[in-house]
C-alpha cells in the first residue's frame, strides 16, 4: 500500500519537477514563456514538484523503503544524463536552458535518492549529507539558472532570434551580459569555486560516503555507478556550456541580427549582477549555507548530522575531516595567486600585445568559415548515436546538371525518442477510445430520451431491489 | 586565530616553494620524455634543457593576438595557468601531506583541472578561425568521456585507503604499510589509460602535430603566440607532472617524508624522482609503440579504462 502511495505521489510530483520519462513539457513550456517567467518556472516552479518528492515520498510515508531510494536514484540519474545528451544537440538557447534543468533536476534527485537509501538502512548521517546536498543543490540551480534565462533573455530581445546557430561575437557588443552568462555558465558546469561545485561536491560526498558502509553487495555497487554518472553529467555540461557561450558571445557575429545587437538596460543587467555575485558568494562560504540548511532539516525525521561535521563559514567536511574536506576560499586564493604569477612572468616581455587579423588559410575569414554550434557538438553526437539515432538528409539540387549544384539542402535531426515511442501510441491509444465513444454520442434526441429513461428505469429497479 | 596565522603562513611558504618546485621541474620531464622517444626512433632528440630554452624565448616576445579576440581570449592561458598552479598546491609530492591539503582532495583536483580546460577550450572558440572549435570540441569530447573513468579509478583508490584527501590517503597508506590488492593493478592500468587521455598524448592525441585532422589539444592552442603560448606550454608541462604525480601518490607512496628531517627529504626527492622517471618511461613506450587512434575509437579506450576501474571497485569491495 505504502508503495502503492509512493509510486503515485512519485509520479505526479515528478511530472512537475521533469523528470525522465516524464518531462516533455519542458523543453517546450520553458521557451515560450517571456523570460523573467521562464527564469521563475525553472528556477522556483519546478522545485515545487522537488518539494512534494522530499516531504511526502521521503519523509511524509514513514520511514522509506530501500527499494524507493533505489528508483529515486535511477530516475535521477537517467534523467541527468539524458538531459544533459538532449541539451548537447539543442540549438535554441532556451531549449538548451530547459534540458539542462532536467538534468539538475536529476542531480537533486541522485541526492535525495542517496539520503533515501541511507535512510532505510538507519544510516542518520549519511542521510542527513543526502538531503542536504540536494537542498543545496536546489538553492544553487535556482540561482544559476535564473541568471542563465535572463542572460539569455538579453540575448533573444536585442537579436530577435533564439538560435545559437545565428549569434557570434555579442560579447563585443553585450560586454556585461556575456560576462554574466559566463559566470552562470561556470556555475552550472560544476567548475571551483563557484557554487554548482560546492552542492556536486556534497553530492560525491554522499555517494561515496554511502559506499563505506553499505552491507548488500548491489546497493554497494550502486553508490560509485552513481558516482560516474555524476562525473560524466558534469562534464557533459561543461562541454554544453563552452559550446554555448562560446558559439554565442565569441568570435565574428553569424548574421545580421547578431551584428546588430546593443547591450540591454540597466534595469536588466541589474538583477544579473546580483544572481551573479550569489553564485560566487555561494560558492565561496558554503558553510553558511549549510548552517542554514542544518535548521530546516532539524524537523526531519531520521536525519543526524556527523558530530564532527565541520561548516564553519569557509569549509565543509560533511563526512568528516578525515575522509573530505574543502575550503573554496582557499582554492580561490590559490587560483588568484597563481593568475597573478602569470603577470610577473608575462611582464618580462615588455611588448604591448599586437592586433592582427587571424590567418584565414589563405582565404577570407567570415562567418561561414567559423565552427558552429552543430559542428561543436557533432562527435558527441557519433558517440551517443545509440542515445540520439540521428538521421540525416542532403539533397544537392542542380539547374543544368548534376555535377554542377545550384543549392544543397542538408537536414539532421536527432530522434525525439521519449515523444514518438511513449507519448504518441499513448496519445494515440486515448485517441481512439475517444473516438470509440463516440459512438454513445449520437446527436440524435431520441437516442439521447433513451438514454435518460433507461437510466431511470434502472435506478427505479435497485431502489426496489434494496427496499 | 592567533595560534591559526603562524599555521596559515607555514601552509602558504609551504604551497609556494611546492608550486615553484613543480614549476621548476615540469618542463625537465617534458623534454626528458621527448629525448627518450628520439632515441628509441634512432634520434638524438633536444637537449635535456630545451623545455627552459624554449619558455625563456615565448616569455620574451611580442604577444599576437587576433582581432576578432577579446578578453576571454587573453584570460584562457591565465585561468590554465593560475589552476595549474592552484593544483601543485593540493598534491602531496615530497611529505606525506599537501601544502593547502585542507582546502580539498581528489574531487577539487579534478575539478581544478576542469577549470583549466573550460577556460582553454572557451578561448580557442574566440578567434573566429575553424581550428579552435575543432580543437575544443573534440577536447571537451574526450574529456567528458575520460571523466567518469577518471573519478572511478580514483575511487577505487581513495576508497581503499578510506579517505579522498589526498594527504590523509599518503598518511593511511604508510601508516598501514604498502600491502599488494591484485585491484591495484587494475586500478593503475585505467588510471595510467586516463593519464595518457588526458595528457593528450599517443594514442589519444599527438602533442608534436599541426595536421589539422590529427590535433586535438595542438588545435585548441593554434592560435597563441609569445608569452600567451609560453603560459600554455608551461601549464600543460605542469598538468603532466601533477598526473604523473598523482599516480605515484597513489600506488606506490614508499619513500615519502613522514617528518621534517632533511635526510628524510632528500631521500623522499630521489624516490619521487626515480618514480616519477619510471612513469615517464612507461609513457615514452606507450607513444613510441602505440599508433595514434582515430577520434570515434577513443571512446572505446576510455571505455577500456572505465571497465578496468570498475573491476576494481568489484574486486576490492564485493
Amino acid at each position: 500500500m505504502r508503495d502503492v502511495l509512493f509510486g503515485l505521489f512519485f509520479i505526479g510530483f515528478g511530472v512537475k519537477a521533469g523528470i525522465i520519462p516524464l518531462h516533455v513539457w519542458l523543453p517546450e513550456a520553458h521557451p515560450a514563456a517571456p523570460t523573467s517567467i521562464s527564469a521563475l518556472m525553472s528556477g522556483v516552479l519546478l522545485k515545487a514538484g522537488i518539494y512534494g518528492i522530499v516531504r511526502v515520498c521521503a519523509f511524509g510515508l514513514g520511514v522509506p523503503r530501500l527499494s524507493w531510494g533505489v528508483i529515486v536514484v535511477a530516475v535521477g540519474g537517467l534523467s541527468a544524463v539524458l538531459g544533459v545528451l538532449y541539451a548537447l544537440m539543442q540549438h535554441d538557447l532556451k531549449r538548451l536552458l530547459a534540458y539542462h534543468s532536467i538534468e539538475n533536476i536529476g542531480i537533486i534527485l541522485l541526492g535525495l535518492g542517496a539520503g533515501m537509501m541511507a535512510l532505510a538502512y538507519g544510516r542518520s548521517e549519511l542521510a542527513w549529507i543526502g538531503v542536504a546536498a540536494s537542498l543545496y543543490h536546489v538553492l544553487n540551480h535556482a540561482v544559476f539558472k535564473g541568471l542563465l534565462f535572463l542572460g539569455a533573455g538579453d540575448v533573444v530581445m536585442t537579436t530577435g532570434t533564439r538560435q545559437i546557430e545565428q549569434f557570434g561575437g555579442l560579447l563585443r557588443r553585450m560586454p556585461w551580459t556575456g560576462l554574466f552568462f559566463l559566470v552562470g555558465a561556470m556555475a552550472i558546469s560544476g567548475l571551483p569555486p563557484l557554487n554548482g561545485f560546492a552542492s556536486e561536491w556534497l553530492t560525491f560526498q554522499a555517494f561515496l560516503y554511502g559506499f563505506r558502509g553499505s552491507a548488500e553487495p548491489l546497493v554497494r555497487f550502486l553508490f560509485p555507478v552513481g558516482g560516474a554518472l555524476l562525473a560524466l553529467t558534469t562534464a557533459l555540461a561543461a562541454a554544453c556550456f563552452v559550446k554555448a557561450f562560446g558559439i554565442s558571445f565569441l568570435a565574428l557575429p553569424r548574421s545580421q541580427a547578431a551584428a546588430g545587437a546593443h547591450e540591454a538596460p540597466a534595469v536588466m543587467l541589474a538583477p544579473q549582477a546580483l544572481l551573479a555575485a550569489l553564485c560566487v558568494v555561494l560558492g565561496l562560504f558554503p558553510g553558511v549555507v549549510l548552517r542554514v540548511l542544518g535548521r530546516v532539516l532539524r524537523p526531519l525525521p531520521g536525519l543526524q548530522p556527523r558530530a564532527d561535521a565541520v561548516w564553519d563559514g569557509l569549509g565543509m567536511a560533511a563526512g568528516g575531516g578525515a575522509f573530505d574536506h574543502v575550503v573554496p576560499l582557499v582554492f580561490a586564493a590559490a587560483l588568484v595567486c597563481g593568475i597573478a604569477l602569470v603577470g610577473v612572468l608575462a611582464a618580462r616581455s615588455g611588448f604591448a600585445a599586437r592586433r592582427v587579423p587571424t590567418w584565414g588559410c589563405g582565404g577570407e575569414l567570415s562567418a561561414q568559415t567559423e565552427y558552429t554550434a552543430t559542428a561543436f557538438s557533432k562527435p558527441l553526437m557519433m558517440i551517443f548515436r545509440a542515445v540520439y539515432r540521428p538521421t540525416r538528409q542532403v539533397e544537392s539540387l542542380a539547374d543544368v546538371s548534376p555535377y554542377f549544384p545550384q543549392e544543397v539542402r542538408y537536414h539532421a535531426e536527432i530522434e525525439p525518442t521519449f515523444e514518438r515511442y511513449v507519448y504518441r501510441p499513448l496519445l494515440r491509444a486515448v485517441m481512439r477510445v475517444a473516438n470509440g465513444l463516440k459512438v454513445v454520442q449520437a446527436g440524435s434526441l431520441h437516442a439521447y430520451l433513451a438514454y435518460v429513461i433507461a437510466m431511470v428505469v434502472w435506478l427505479m429497479l435497485r431502489v426496489w431491489w434494496r427496499s | 586565530m592567533a595560534p591559526m596565522i603562524p599555521d596559515a603562513l607555514r601552509a602558504f611558504s609551504l604551497a609556494v616553494l611546492q608550486a615553484a618546485g613543480l614549476l621548476a621541474l615540469a618542463p625537465l620531464l617534458k623534454t626528458a620524455i621527448k629525448k627518450m622517444k628520439a632515441r628509441l626512433q634512432n634520434r638524438q632528440g633536444p637537449p635535456l634543457l630545451q623545455g627552459y630554452y624554449d619558455l625563456a624565448k615565448l616569455l620574451r616576445k611580442e604577444p599576437v593576438r587576433s582581432e576578432t579576440a577579446s578578453w576571454v581570449f587573453v584570460a584562457g592561458p591565465r585561468v590554465y595557468f593560475g589552476a595549474a598552479v592552484a593544483a601543485t598546491t593540493l598534491v602531496p609530492v615530497l611529505v606525506a601531506a599537501a601544502p593547502l591539503e585542507g582546502a580539498g582532495g581528489i574531487l577539487l583536483l579534478v575539478g581544478t583541472l576542469a577549470l583549466g580546460r573550460f577556460a582553454l577550450a572557451t578561448a580557442a572558440l574566440d578567434t573566429g578561425s575553424a581550428f579552435g572549435g575543432m580543437g575544443a570540441s573534440r577536447d571537451m569530447t574526450i574529456a567528458a568521456l575520460a571523466e567518469p573513468a577518471l573519478m572511478l579509478g580514483l575511487f577505487a583508490s581513495a576508497l581503499a585507503a578510506g579517505s579522498l584527501n589526498l594527504g590523509s590517503l599518503v598518511r593511511s597508506v604508510l601508516q598501514h604499510g604498502i600491502t599488494f590488492h591484485p585491484s591495484d593493478l587494475l586500478a593503475f592500468a585505467g588510471l595510467f589509460i586516463i593519464v595518457i587521455a588526458e595528457t593528450g598524448r599517443i594514442p589519444v592525441d599527438n602533442p608534436a602535430t599541426h595536421l589539422e585532422l590529427t590535433m586535438i589539444h595542438e588545435a585548441m592552442v593554434l592560435e597563441y603566440a609569445g608569452p600567451d603560448l609560453a603560459l600554455v606550454e608551461w601549464a600543460s608541462a605542469v598538468k603532466e607532472l601533477l598526473y604523473l604525480t598523482l599516480l605515484v601518490d597513489l600506488f606506490m607512496p614508499v619513500g615519502m617524508a613522514t617528518s621534517a628531517r632533511p635526510v628524510a627529504i632528500v631521500v623522499a626527492l630521489l624516490a619521487w624522482a626515480g618514480k616519477v622517471f619510471l612513469l615517464a618511461i612507461a609513457v615514452t613506450i606507450t607513444e613510441s609503440t602505440n599508433a595514434k587512434l582515430r577520434l570515434f575509437r577513443v571512446p572505446e579506450l576510455v571505455s577500456i579504462s572505465l571497465g578496468l576501474a570498475f573491476l576494481a571497485l568489484a574486486i576490492r569491495f564485493l
